[in-house]
């Protein structure tokens, strides 16, 4: 289902319809934010942007770009993975390649500015969140829960589990492109040294 | 030109109408909570609804002014050294003391020609959790120094010296704060959300029945709303769905959240209620201890609270810009 909502968010804003300020992807729905100053009836006009979208669906493959992501499983940066691996009855060097080896899609950015949820997490890999969440978890922190996997852009506080950590800044509101990521995103990573992550 | 910062207030930051267009990359609009209100802070002094204005609440700060500056304080009645809702014209070295409101919570400091800090995604809002936009992504602190247009003296003068029904270094006239209640609890219009029908009735029924104490543990991301805990019949996972600007949310505490001008995108905790857009300014203006109740409406009734709300601010709006003759 997100792969079809991601296609028609993508579609609805390529068409850039006056009365919107915003459209977001979640992975439960699609938001049509309207501006205030809307007059009409909302649920005919959500109804008209909706069909108008469907007519020009982009395929699948021209959703999201390709993003790679280096990331350096040490475990100075990995506080959760030998706890992982002992719940997942495996090496922490196996998580980690496993976890590097997978391909990944955006299905939703939230919880805080650049924070993409990206499914495609190894079923070896799926474990359920921390009993207790951290109280600050460093940014550019790789983390895993369930079938899911994430990178915290900023020091926040998190409750998934920490498996690593890209140099990469995540977001960075003065850049042109702000986020590393944008919805529906294929997204790799790449194994580094520490050598590499300091570099 | 700047402004300097004697004393800080206790949540003080640069706001003006908020970035649009990056929800979906996880950048909340934020802006004004009491948009009402900066609009009007900025057409007291000659400018656009949405130049940046200085957001104060519950305690207001001692300000110096470098310069003759054109100013208006506009929102909850904070105690102050210069009359509010309305423009003046402060003199170089002027003290501005403002103290506490005994009703409402935050006002707007619109100065002429605006704040003149870097806009950030299109918006010189402050964005504490994400530290950008603003000065420097934080509130503002004692000693910080808020810069101003160049222009802003003479931009100051020229437009105060347009103004009709003048008086002294203010005028005859003021407006009135649309969005101040004036008695609590606070009646507040609000669609069904996405997941009320899975609340238990007891729950459904508590939600309306019920008067809400707005939490200590309130901010601009969200309003903790002290009451009955609500549950819902099966408390199954939800999967993480878009949130907006007056979300009521339930986390499994059952304590709701209704989300603030600094809300996150995105959320997992069950949607029980929308406050309709038109009275989430009212709401922005209840500090902690405030409190509310909820009435449910339909689509229809909230789009016209909106419109309502929206005309009204349009008609004062031509009228300040008739007083300085435009």
């Amino acid at each position: 289902m997100n792969a079809f909502v991601q296609r028609l968010a993508l579609a609805v804003h390529a068409r850039a319809e006056p009365e919107l300020r915003d459209v977001v992807p979640a992975l439960g729905g699609l938001a049509l934010h309207f501006a205030p100053q809307f007059a009409g009836d909302l649920v005919q006009a959500s109804l008209g942007i909706v069909e108008r979208a469907l007519d020009g669906l982009p395929p699948p493959a021209e959703v999201g770009r390709e993003v790679e992501v280096p990331v350096c499983y040490d475990p100075e940066f990995a506080p959760d993975l030998a706890e992982v691996a002992r719940r997942v009855k495996l090496e922490p060097e196996e998580v980690a390649k496993r976890h590097a080896e997978g391909e990944y899609r955006v299905l939703m950015i939230g919880f805080a500015p650049g924070h993409a949820y990206m499914g495609g997490l190894h079923p070896s890999l799926a474990v359920s969140r921390r009993a207790a969440p951290r109280p600050e978890v460093p940014a550019g922190s790789v983390a895993i829960a369930n079938e899911q996997t994430v990178v915290y852009p900023y020091a926040i506080s998190g409750g998934w589990n920490v498996i690593g950590r890209t140099p990469l800044v995540i977001f960075d509101a003065k850049r042109e492109h702000p986020s590393l990521f944008g919805p529906g995103d294929r997204v790799r990573f790449r194994m580094i040294t520490k050598e590499e992550f300091f570099s | 030109m700047t402004i300097r910062i004697l004393r800080p207030g206790l949540l003080m930051t640069v706001q003006d109408l908020g970035r649009h267009g990056h929800q979906h990359v996880g950048v909340c609009p934020g802006g004004a909570m009491d948009p009402i209100a900066c609009s009007l802070a900025n057409a007291l002094v000659g400018n656009a609804p949405g130049e940046a204005a200085i957001e104060i609440t519950v305690l207001g700060p001692d300000l110096e002014f470098e310069r003759d500056t054109l100013v208006a304080l506009c929102g909850a009645p904070f105690q102050a050294t210069i009359p509010a809702n309305r423009p003046v014209l402060v003199a170089a070295g002027t003290r501005l003391v403002i103290g506490r409101a005994p009703r409402g919570a935050r006002a707007y400091l619109a100065v002429a020609g605006g704040i003149a800090v870097e806009p950030v995604l299109g918006s010189r809002s402050t964005f504490i959790p994400g530290g950008f936009g603003g000065l420097g992504g934080r509130t503002l602190r004692r000693g910080d120094v808020i810069p101003l247009v160049e222009e802003s003296e003479d931009l100051s003068r020229r437009r105060f010296s347009s103004l009709k029904r003048k008086s002294g270094s203010s005028v005859r006239w003021s407006v009135p704060p649309h969005t101040v209640p004036e008695h609590e609890p606070l009646v507040l219009h609000v669609l069904d959300g996405q997941h009320f029908p899975s609340f238990d009735v007891a729950s459904q029924r508590a939600f309306v029945d019920s008067v809400w104490k707005i939490g200590p543990e309130s901010n601009r991301m969200g309003f903790r709303l002290e009451g009955p805990a609500l549950a819902r019949e099966k408390s199954d996972e939800i999967l993480s769905g878009p949130t907006c600007l007056g979300t009521v949310q339930v986390p499994s505490n059952g304590t709701p959240i209704a989300l603030m001008a600094d809300h996150q995108t995105t959320g997992g905790y069950p949607k029980i209620a929308e406050i309709a857009s038109a009275d989430v300014a009212r709401l922005a203006q209840l500090g902690p201890g405030g409190t509310v109740r909820f009435a449910r409406c339909g689509l229809d009734i909230a789009a016209e609270l909106r419109l309502h709300v929206l005309e009204r601010l349009q008609t004062a709006l031509r009228g300040i810009a008739w007083e300085y003759g435009n």
